[in-house]
């Protein structure tokens, strides 16, 4: 870039990470769809259990549990990647 | 306001070589074992045939647990595995429950949980070792056709990899969100201070109004709800791992 300081270059450079980083931490929770279709169906299913026989409430409810929290961790991948690029600015430092 | 999220504290420093870091969660998790050890020391204590003590019938409640867990995951054949697991379960729970007393949870850190899924790896490995001996761990990895061998190795790493990040991520997502809501809260209340006239009094600092009772609620999903079902689930799924382990051909 011409007619630019190096100070100036730089400060470019790093608005640019910076807006990078908003934008990926942004896609990134895009990953909380999926768990949310998944668990709400898991739960639609569980109740239905429970409605056609109550006796096995507490057998589905403690199943529905796990079932919620190892569908849920493909979207804690997707936040912990987002707070990561918020908090953490992993690629800052390469910009020497 | 600035709202830093940092990885655990150094503690101290042993000073052999250039110093050896001492972490805060190793910290934790030493007076974690310490405290365990002399819990159950005092409640396994002159044991009677017939329960006289409340603290032996809780304690035979607790092995009760994990024996029935085991046998209903694993089956017989396996109950020499229930001591691993109420030992991973215990911890992990006690770990992540810890942030109620004020400490840094020790699942708040990914050196712990990798830890633990390298542990429950290497129990898969022995199983598979074990059941189709030594060449036929390693032709396991190119069926059913040898192309899939990439991705058989990839598979097979994820299983550790998936472990530690689902109990870490849940965690430390946990307690960024409550550091965020702290901070917010924080800021309302010397808002609202500053509004009624008294923002400039010297214990405006240390007392947040709104830091009463609100941040409960979050703590009772993210630490007591999200840490009990993550060490339920990662105990589930080693139990699983590793009886499918066993039992394959």
């Amino acid at each position: 870039m011409e007619g630019m300081t190096y100070e100036q270059t730089m400060l470019i450079a790093k608005a640019i990470v910076l807006a990078g980083q908003g934008i990926g931490a942004g896609l990134a929770l895009i990953a909380g769809i999926g768990p949310g279709i998944g668990e709400g169906y898991a739960v639609g299913k569980a109740i239905e259990t429970i409605g056609r026989q109550p006796e096995a409430k507490g057998d589905a409810r403690s199943t529905m549990f796990i079932g919620c929290a190892i569908a849920e961790s493909t979207g804690i991948y997707g936040l912990l990647i987002g707070l990561l690029l918020i908090f953490v600015n992993p690629f800052l430092k390469y910009l020497g | 306001m600035n709202i830093e999220v940092n990885g655990p504290r150094v503690s101290f420093v042993i000073p052999i070589g250039d110093g050896i870091k001492i972490s805060e969660t190793l910290v934790t998790g030493w007076i974690i074992i310490i405290a365990l050890f002399f819990l159950f020391r005092w409640m396994t204590k002159d044991m009677k045939k017939i329960p006289e003590k409340k603290r032996q019938i809780f304690a035979e409640m607790i092995v009760n647990f994990f024996n029935k867990t085991v046998k209903e995951m694993m089956g017989e054949s396996m109950m020499h595995f229930a001591p691993y697991v109420a030992t991973i379960f215990t911890f992990a729970i006690t770990g992540a429950l810890i942030s109620l007393l004020g400490f840094r949870s020790m699942t708040v850190d990914i050196n712990t949980t990798g830890t633990w899924a390298m542990m429950t790896f290497a129990c898969i490995t022995y199983y598979k070792f074990k059941t189709s001996g030594f060449l036929g761990y390693f032709i396991g990895y190119t069926q059913p056709v040898p192309v899939m061998t990439p991705m058989n190795i990839l598979s097979e790493a994820a299983t550790p990899v998936s472990m530690a990040i689902r109990m870490f991520g849940n965690m430390t997502g946990g307690m960024i969100i409550t550091t965020l809501v702290y901070g917010g809260l924080t800021a309302a209340s010397s808002a609202v201070y500053n509004l009624i006239g008294v923002g400039g009094m010297g214990w405006t600092k240390y007392f947040s109004i709104f830091q009463i009772g609100i941040p409960a609620v979050l703590s009772i999903y993210f630490d007591l709800f999200s840490g009990i079902i993550q060490s339920y689930v990662f105990i589930m799924l080693t139990m699983a791992y590793v009886k499918a382990a066993a039992s394959s051909e």
